[in-house]
């Protein structure tokens, strides 16, 4: 693994990507890796574009500020695509996981880059189906568990089911391994 | 290290964390008044109250003041407390700071740093504790959340020393440390105990000529904080800053301590000094900042510039022949504040820095750098500028601006 992996995690105000983002830095965590995950320090308004972040390393973090050069961004909701520049700050190495039921070549067109790997998963309707609720963070992190590597997904149902009560965590845990297997790799 | 015992690896923010840490270190009486971005630390230590997790007395006030007050009032009896703030809480407190340091009631407090209003801000920036550096507090700044629980800890221990017995304050940026998960190891709770130890009281001389344990006590009455005049004040005030003074060695040997049972130090306790000994140009940083500059550091290192970072963890007591130890051989060095002194030439770090380094034979250029004022974020590629002003400055011998604002719209 790189020294210190970075992700950024963009969703609307109210659909869990802080969650997801510490989801996934205390699944790092089980796995003995250093870890960090924060909201975007501003305004939090239901509805809104907001961002959140997750480093994962193997040795101590020192670094103390947002994510400006993320190695992964996980874009929660289709819409964001158009209303942020997500891309922003990725290389070429960079890994995006979008929820979206595009074609790839229509996301790429709305990213607006060709760099990276792309990724995508309809989580949206994942979601629906196994939550009842267009709640997609969970769906995106079993993605990302795929699309990256960076943790086992036993590991993620430990996390889930340490998170949410019995029920909640299987149906979560459900709409994880979905998402997972249903990802789509460019 | 041979003696570092078993620690629960957990994954907490920095408010957690000090929660966690004021729940092991058995203490009596905790009084607060939530506010952001403290609250998750009294939200935290009530579900320890309501769950029978510890025995704490938790007093629910009606405001800061009365919070510091309630501490004040239970720390004369002899007691343990806690209590926790931030920016206008902690400003409400102003009177009760200097109440809590003069009775000599050695209070513990974790402040979420938070810029103060008015305009009306929530974010992280040093400016509410920088305002009470005068107030007779003792003031340790954190990096990290696990820094934030071993400094709390640390802080019972600092504060309740004979040879100090003066309140302490733990600051930790608010949101970037208050609100960020990490990895915290923590001790088992009976070793916390068990360092932390049972409050000792000292003895002093009654009425009656004879030695009764420095507290309020209905058996032994006894005047606390009485009145005192043009004839004995002054005496007073001496032997606060005579005890800030004894703080400093206190502070490295509580630390030293500390780092023998958890394997973890910072620095000798008083700051720590990273890439700083062959270092030709040098930054002096407070709080979570002072971990993204080291990363600063490691890149300016590779690229074989001679780069160094001083992370000031005590600013009060101000270690001042410690720091000109450090520093003077330093050539170019940038004070970073994360408030402002309206009117001052610089803020209050840097005052002091730069005093310290007016005795220092060397004569190193010293220059201030203002930055993250509520909140606002400092990347890496920005505060690599201040490295490279300050090699600018070694090249020309010459400094165009002594008080520079990093990544401000001007």
């Amino acid at each position: 693994m790189k020294k210190l992996l970075e992700f950024r995690w963009h969703g609307r105000g109210g659909q869990g990507a802080w969650t997801a983002s510490e989801l996934l830095a205390r699944t790092a965590l089980l796995e003995g890796k250093y870890i960090q995950s924060f909201p975007e320090f501003g305004p939090e308004r239901m509805g809104a574009p907001v961002a959140a972040f997750t480093r994962i390393s193997a040795e101590p973090i020192k670094i103390h500020c947002a994510v400006y050069e993320p190695d992964v961004v996980v874009v929660l909701d289709p819409t964001l695509l158009k209303a942020v520049p997500v891309a922003s700050g990725i290389s070429d190495n960079g890994v995006f996981i979008i929820n979206s039921t595009d074609e790839p070549a229509k996301i790429r067109e709305n990213l607006k880059t060709d760099k990276g790997q792309l990724w995508s998963v309809p989580a949206t309707q994942i979601a629906l189906k196994i939550l009842g609720m267009p709640i997609t963070n969970t769906a995106m992190l079993g993605t990302v568990a795929r699309a990256t590597n960076i943790v086992k997904l036993e590991s993620v149902e430990k996390t889930v089911k340490e998170r949410f009560r019995l029920d909640l965590a299987e149906k979560n845990f459900a709409a994880i391994k979905e998402a997972f297997e249903e990802a789509k790799k460019e | 290290m041979k003696n570092v015992c078993k620690q629960d690896l957990m994954a907490m923010n920095g408010d957690e964390a000090v929660a966690y840490a004021v729940k092991q270190a058995d203490v009596d009486v905790v009084a607060a008044y939530p506010i952001t971005p403290q609250t998750i630390i009294v939200e935290k230590f009530s579900e320890y109250v309501a769950n029978g997790e510890v025995e704490t007395e938790f007093v629910c006030t009606e405001s800061e003041h009365s919070a510091l007050t309630a501490c004040l009032a239970a720390a004369v009896t002899g007691a343990r407390t806690f209590t926790a703030s931030a920016s206008a809480g902690l400003a409400l407190m102003h009177e009760m700071l200097f109440v809590t340091s003069g009775c000599r009631a050695p209070v513990v407090m974790a402040i979420a740093n938070r810029a103060l209003s008015a305009p009306l801000n929530i974010h992280g920036d040093h400016s509410d504790t920088m305002a009470q550096r005068d107030s007779g507090w003792i003031q340790l700044y954190v990096e990290n959340a696990q820094e934030a629980y071993d400094s709390i800890i640390q802080a019972f221990r600092i504060a309740e020393d004979l040879q100090v017995l003066l309140p302490a304050m733990v600051g930790l940026d608010g949101f970037t440390l208050s609100h960020s998960l990490e990895n915290v190891n923590g001790l088992p709770d009976e070793v916390v105990k068990k360092f932390v130890g049972v409050r000792e009281l000292p003895l002093v001389a009654t009425h009656e000529g004879k030695n009764a344990p420095f507290k309020l006590d209905p058996e032994k009455p006894m005047t606390m904080g009485p009145i005192a005049f043009p004839d004995y004040y002054f005496e007073f005030k001496r032997q606060q800053d005579e005890a800030m003074k004894n703080a400093l060695s206190v502070i490295q040997r509580v630390h030293d301590e500390y780092a023998e049972l958890s394997g973890r130090s910072y620095g000798n306790g008083l700051f720590e000094a990273y890439q700083l000994d062959d270092a030709e140009v040098a930054a002096v940083c407070l709080g979570s900042t002072a971990g993204t500059m080291k990363t600063v550091v490691d890149e300016l290192r590779q690229d074989g510039v001679k780069a160094g970072l001083l992370r000031l963890r005590t600013f009060r007591p101000l270690p001042v022949e410690e720091l000109q130890k450090a520093l003077s051989h330093a050539k170019a060095i940038a004070v970073m504040d994360r408030s402002l002194s309206f009117g001052g030439n610089g803020g209050a770090v840097f005052h002091e820095i730069r005093h310290v380094l007016y005795d220092a034979a060397t004569h190193p250029f010293v220059v201030n750098y203002v930055y993250g004022l509520g909140g606002r974020d400092s990347s890496p590629k920005e505060l690599r500028v201040i490295y490279e002003e300050l090699q600018r400055i070694l090249q020309t011998k010459h400094v165009e601006k002594t008080i520079n604002y990093l990544g401000l719209r001007e």
